[in-house]
């Protein structure tokens, strides 16, 4: 009988590595897929063969200028930007149990995207000075967040609520900022309210580059620890896990990571809240899904910036796609949540 | 001196001061703009000492901007009282629960695929999705069980508010040429009052004012519970329906004429209760006057901060009103969202 019960939960464990894997696998060359579409896909179509010779360095006549600067910075950004959204929602809301609680929902990307937009705008500011202010500003808003929300005990309503104000303290910011600094046409303001894959520049990217390889790492190797928290502070704590510095450790990793994609393409709304869900719900529970919610938030970008251009007779950036996605999504939760009286 | 039994502690001082809030933001609206004027041009131009003159023609746009703000910032107050007095949710505003939204986005759809260019029709237009909004979140946010406590009720209306924003600016987009001028459908303005839009405006403003003074007793009574008021004799479903319709009424219209403005409603309504208590009949017409002085402040404010250009009303009020939304959001007992 015990032999038996064991053989079931060693099956299981099997079972549940596999579908992982066949799940990131097949994420991956969806990724993959669109990232070639991007590359391929626009006024003029190129076979692989020519973006390949482009991608080599070699010169192909026509196909050098709009691959290598309109759509390979695209595509970087939909790619890197989308990855760093999904895997920093996932990380919030394993963490605070609730797939309400994500960077996009309580407010910080737009703190991240109100301090961009003062640094490009009013200051003018380079391009490392940007970085670092969106930065420094994710980092402020989750800590006022955590303070403002924490009252006489910490609720995620009460933090939803909060977000909600500071959203729209920040977006009225920015529309003052944009005003004041002349460029308050529509596509300037959508950029940084709902977020495009619009002018982005190949100068931009190395940073962010470099943070998803760095800061994914981190993220990966807490993960583990993450899944424990899963079950609760104090179940965590007994077996082991240094709970408070984990947590910080991965607040920390996962605003950095969204505060940096979003001083480049805004922050590109729904990715952080719809990545994980999506993927706990392809690649089943019980693993850390760390991996595949930054892959679901890549495609779910690629695919809406491809959605929005090409698939009407105007162009949509990738922000309103993902938005008009989102928010459907969102209302069912509430109402799935309200069934089960989780309020 | 005796002080009458049904009239709240601080009443006529706080009636004084409002008043002379009002009477500040009136004067101010009419002087301060991109080209201001001194009291002397103000007065001179109300006599029409001298109509043909250039600050004659200024002042004429910013009296009618300043009436229609009023009119805007009262409909949004009142619409505010009735609202939270029907969800008995002290978070409920026309904004937070998504119905200017609804409405902006009918107007925007109207103008967008049926061509349709009057203001008669916007305001229909703008009511439907008033209605529409408010039944939807009030649906999303009763599901389940507790009924519509404040939590949930404002997450559907800020997930609903998301959406329906989403959606304007998804038909706006093709459209930013032609529909540059109409940018006030996605964060609300005043500036582009005109008589016609103000005389639109005002029996929807009277009717929905109307409603909310005759509902405040019975308002009242509703706020001990049901039962009881029932056992007083009122009639809870059609008052309620007539109170919910009557705010919807007041912050559709609004936002056919102005836009979508958020936070007006929430902060008058609160500003005044903490004052003079919850008696709806009170309520009613001081937050009104409160919204009125909220909407013109903002307005000046607008106007002032982003010369020569103006900022947004509905962006001025956002900026001014969502710390009142964090406050309450942290006042609250956790039991109670």
């Amino acid at each position: 009988m015990n032999a038996y019960a064991i053989e079931i939960v060693r099956h299981g464990r099997i079972r549940r590595r596999r579908r992982w894997a066949a799940v990131t696998a097949a994420l991956i060359l969806l990724t993959l897929a669109l990232c070639s579409a991007m590359l391929m896909l626009g006024n003029t179509i190129y076979p692989v063969r020519d973006v390949i010779a482009v991608l080599m360095g070699e010169e192909v006549k026509g196909a050098e200028f709009a691959v290598k600067t309109v759509r390979l910075p695209r595509m970087l950004a939909g790619l890197f930007a989308g990855f760093s959204f999904g895997a920093a929602g996932y990380v919030f809301q394993t963490m605070l149990r609730n797939p309400l609680a994500n960077p996009n929902v309580i407010g910080i990307t737009s703190g991240s995207s109100a301090a961009a937009v003062f640094c490009i705008i009013v200051l003018s500011s380079g391009r490392s000075a940007t970085f670092a202010a969106s930065v420094v500003a994710g980092l402020m808003t989750a800590l006022l967040l955590y303070a403002l929300a924490r009252g006489r005990s910490f609720s995620i309503g009460r933090m939803v609520l909060v977000g909600i104000g500071i959203q729209a303290m920040s977006n009225s910011f920015i529309s003052y900022l944009m005003l004041i600094g002349g460029e308050h046409q529509i596509p300037a303001a959508v950029r940084w309210l709902t977020g495009s894959l619009n002018g982005v520049k190949l100068a931009d990217m190395p940073v962010l580059v470099f943070a998803c390889l760095i800061l994914t790492p981190v993220m990966a190797m807490l993960s583990r620890a993450l899944s424990t928290l899963e079950l609760g502070e104090q179940a965590a704590a007994s077996l082991g896990v240094p709970t408070d510095r984990v947590r910080v450790t991965l607040v920390v990793s996962a605003v950095v990571l969204s505060a940096i994609a979003t001083a480049i393409t805004g922050p590109i709304a729904s990715v952080a809240f719809l990545s994980g869900p999506i993927a706990s719900r392809l690649a089943g529970i019980g693993r850390s899904n760390l991996i595949p919610a930054g892959l679901v938030g890549a495609s779910l970008v690629l695919a809406a910036d491809l959605t929005g251009q090409f698939a009407f007779s105007a162009k949509f950036p990738a922000g309103i796609v993902t938005a008009l996605i989102g928010a459907p999504y969102l209302l069912y939760l509430l109402v799935r949540m309200n069934r089960r009286g989780e309020f | 001196m005796v002080r009458s039994r049904h009239m709240p502690k601080h009443f006529a001082p706080v009636l004084a001061a409002t008043l002379a809030l009002l009477f500040i933001s009136v004067a101010a609206s009419l002087m301060f703009g991109a080209r201001s004027l001194t009291p002397q041009e103000v007065l001179d131009g109300l006599m029409m000492r001298d109509p043909g003159s250039y600050e004659a023609s200024v002042l004429q746009k910013r009296v009618i901007r300043t009436l229609f703000g009023l009119i805007c910032g009262a409909a949004l107050g009142t619409a505010g009282v009735l609202l939270q007095a029907v969800t008995r949710n002290p978070l409920a505003d026309p904004s937070i629960l998504g119905i200017n939204m609804g409405a902006a986005l009918f107007v925007v759809c109207g103008i967008a695929f049926f061509q349709i260019s009057s203001a008669h029709q916007f305001i229909w237009l703008a009511l439907a999705g008033a209605l529409l909004t408010a039944v939807f979140v009030f649906g999303i946010g009763s599901a389940g069980r507790g009924g519509a406590t404040p939590l949930k009720l404002v997450l559907a209306g800020a997930a609903t508010s998301a959406a329906l924003t989403s959606l304007v600016t998804a038909v706006m987009i093709p459209r930013a040429f032609v529909m540059n001028h109409f940018r006030y459908w996605q964060v609300g303005s005043v500036g582009a009052g005109t008589w016609e839009s103000l005389l639109l405006l005002l029996p929807f403003f009277l009717a929905g004012l109307a409603a909310a003074v005759m509902t405040a007793p019975a308002l009242n009574a509703m706020a001990f519970g049901d039962e009881a008021a029932s056992g007083l004799g009122v009639k809870t479903g059609t008052m309620r329906m007539a109170a919910a319709f009557a705010g919807v009424i007041l912050c559709g219209a609004t936002t056919a004429v102005a836009g979508p403005i958020a936070f007006v409603g929430l902060l008058a309504t609160h500003v005044i209760r903490m004052i003079l208590g919850a008696d709806n009949r009170f309520l009613i017409p001081m937050s009104a006057l409160a919204g009125a002085v909220i909407l013109t402040a903002s307005d000046v404010i607008g106007r002032l901060i982003a010369r020569p250009g103006e900022l947004e009303v509905g962006i001025v009020t956002a900026f001014v009103g969502a710390p009142l939304l964090i406050i309450l959001a942290m006042k609250a007992k956790v039991r109670s969202l």
